[in-house]
């Protein structure tokens, strides 16, 4: 167990390196670029030292100079500048990608952990009453909040919601970021589908567990139905959700690319996407990166937790 | 969306469909079950509309009448005109034929490569599947986004050299975009179910009388792969539906003036202000996407169910 988790640590860094590799190789293929600006031509000699300056026409030597700030090779080296060094954005020319991802990171990471804490908080209990009183109530209305979670592109209801509440009802803010106020309702939005997800995983799994032998035993014996359903059973049952936390968090990640952009939130995904279509190469990997580290350390997260609910899971090294 | 769908259907090997029983008569069980089948009849409705349209749609879709602009519905136009005058009908046929047509593509290439990947990978074991296993790790890392913006600028201006036609280009470099980012959980659960079928014993006396690897996949394991494989393809038609709505809302989808059902909703979300209601230009788009991927899912639990009868309500 703890040599497994020693060798993931070790792989991380490789997988990390390999993303870093593909992202950087994409970023440089993309057409156009961030120093060329259509409203000014630049005298040429200026255009090309500007280049120079940030390595962009040299990029053998870009990809191992920024290997090196990523690695604390650079800060070990000339003993300034931070341990994980991100690079210059190309297109923010006054800002260095650490200070963007050190603003945008926590409004991100706020909004994607709020949800999918939403969505299991609300999605197991949801699956398991469905599961445990079949075509009742409760089983419907887990039908009912899967289907609409799945079925519309998250930026209708989000509009939708942000009409009748913010605007209508007032409720809510109307977008923005920085008060507690501001969350919930992009944090809700966001979790509907992954809801609607961990209730169908619950419910299947409840289904399944409660046919099992041991759940015979547990009502022989005489535990209420209460105990059954929710000590004995759910903690069987809760393993493919679990397993799809992984995926959810990544999910919560890129899906709020399109709640920052409804409710104007200032976070990660703005960034990424407004530096894909400025072409600005230094900060698309950078939110790739931090993206990448967030998401193999969530992994490794969801396996370490896997075995701690489930001892007979014995993980292999991945050798 | 990073794959919002696709990633999202990550499902542990031992609750997969097929797992227990091949699949025995698994049309007839299919059919027993009523929503599924009103799922399956209403989104072959909407789909010969869309394709039967097409020569109605493809002319109209982008005539626009400049006097009628965000005209209300009425009889000669029942879904009303959009913010420059054109047939809204015309426009949300047009764009459900793409949008079908994206997510029947990206199904059928992950499909391919995901089954191809995925059974390669539990036939070879040990050092290789660790390898083509970290491959998808890594991909899954990959924020998609930025997969399908390069697949598209790499690939559209070679396709409109060869076509010659920019819009068709745009269309096709989207559906093998989305396509590619979405083979990912295919691969995985196609590995963990040829690894659990690997261990069976027909597999060991296919092998012990001589057969190959290429037959062995083929003729004694892919009858027992079809089930799952029809079931995650058809989950992946919705999740690439949705993730094209995604770029298109973000502005990086299909390009205008061609209509997706996503590009409609988002035009229709971008029209939505407190003064004045233009309520068709958001209905009827999300009317349409919402009820077909409604539908899809039906269907996709209709197979699932179907195809495992372990799991199926008695």
């Amino acid at each position: 167990m703890r040599r497994h988790i020693l060798v993931r640590l070790i792989i991380a860094p490789v997988v990390l390196w390999a993303i870093y590799t593909i992202t950087f190789a994409m970023a440089i293929s993309i057409p156009g670029s961030a120093f060329e600006n259509p409203d000014r031509n630049l005298d040429p000699d200026v255009a090309r030292a500007v280049k120079a300056r940030y390595h962009a026409d040299d990029n053998w030597r870009l990809y191992w100079e920024y290997l090196a700030g990523l690695t604390g090779w650079k800060r070990l080296r000339t003993g300034e500048g931070p341990w994980i060094d991100l690079g210059p954005s190309w297109s923010y020319r006054d800002w260095t990608c650490n200070q963007i991802v050190a603003d945008a990171l926590p409004v991100s990471a706020v909004l994607g952990l709020t949800a999918v804490l939403l969505a299991v908080l609300l999605g197991v209990p949801l699956g398991v009453l469905g599961a445990a009183r079949r075509c009742s109530l409760f089983d419907y209305l887990s039908l009912a909040v899967a289907l609409i979670g799945i079925s519309l592109p998250s930026f209708v209801p989000a509009t939708l919601l942000l009409l009748v509440l913010a605007v209508r009802l007032q409720v809510t803010e109307v977008g923005g970021w920085g008060t507690s106020g501001q969350v919930w309702l992009p944090a809700a939005v966001l979790s509907l589908p992954l809801m609607a997800y961990i209730t169908r995983l619950t419910r299947l799994g409840m289904l399944d567990v409660l046919q099992s032998d041991y759940i015979r035993t547990a009502r022989a014996k005489g535990a209420s139905p209460r105990r059954v359903i929710w000590g004995h059973a759910l903690k069987n049952a809760f393993l493919p959700v679990l397993s799809f936390l992984g995926p959810a968090s990544a999910f919560a990640v890129t899906g709020s690319f399109v709640m920052e952009k409804v409710f104007a939130i200032p976070g990660l995904g703005t960034h990424f996407v407004n530096a894909v279509l400025a072409r600005d190469q230094m900060l698309i990997m950078a939110c790739v990166l931090v993206y990448s580290a967030i998401l193999v350390l969530m992994n490794l997260l969801v396996d370490v937790l896997y075995t701690v609910v489930d001892p007979r899971i014995v993980l292999e090294d991945a050798t | 969306m990073s794959r919002p769908g696709d990633r999202v259907t990550s499902v542990p090997v031992d609750a997969l469909p097929g797992a227990a029983a091949p699949a025995v008569h698994p049309w007839r069980r299919f059919r027993r079950n009523r929503g599924a089948l009103a799922g399956l009849v209403l989104l072959g409705l909407i789909a010969l509309a869309c394709v039967a349209s097409l020569p109605f749609s493809v002319r109209r879709f982008n005539e626009m009448e400049l006097e009628s602009n965000r005209r209300p519905p009425t009889a000669a136009a029942p879904f009303g005109y959009d913010f420059l005058g054109r047939d809204l009908l015309a426009r949300v046929l047009l764009g459900g034929a793409i949008s079908l047509g994206i997510g029947v593509a990206a199904a059928g290439i992950s499909v391919t490569i995901g089954v191809l990947w995925g059974a390669t990978s539990a036939l070879a074991g040990g050092r290789v599947d660790n390898v083509m296993m970290r491959v998808v790790d890594i991909l899954y890392g990959l924020p998609y986004i930025l997969l399908v913006i390069l697949l598209k600028i790499a690939f559209e201006p070679m396709l409109v050299r060869a076509v010659g036609n920019a819009h068709a280009a745009n269309i096709v470099v989207l559906f093998v975009a989305i396509g590619s980012v979405s083979w990912l959980t295919m691969a995985r659960v196609i590995r963990g179910q040829v690894l659990s079928l690997k261990a069976q014993p027909f597999v060991e006396a296919a092998r012990a009388v001589g057969i190959g690897p290429v037959r062995i996949l083929w003729r004694h394991l892919m009858p027992n792969l079809i089930g799952p494989i029809v079931v995650y393809a058809t989950l992946t038609v919705p999740s690439a539906i949705l993730q094209e709505s995604f770029l298109s809302f973000l502005g990086i989808g299909i390009a205008p003036p061609v209509p997706t059902w996503g590009s409609l909703a988002a035009d229709g979300v971008n029209a939505i202000n407190t003064v004045v209601s233009f309520w068709w230009l958001i209905v009827f788009p999300c009317l349409f996407l919402g009820l077909t991927l409604l539908c899809l899912n039906f269907v996709g639990d209709g197979l699932r169910d179907a195809f495992d009868p372990r799991q199926s309500v008695q």
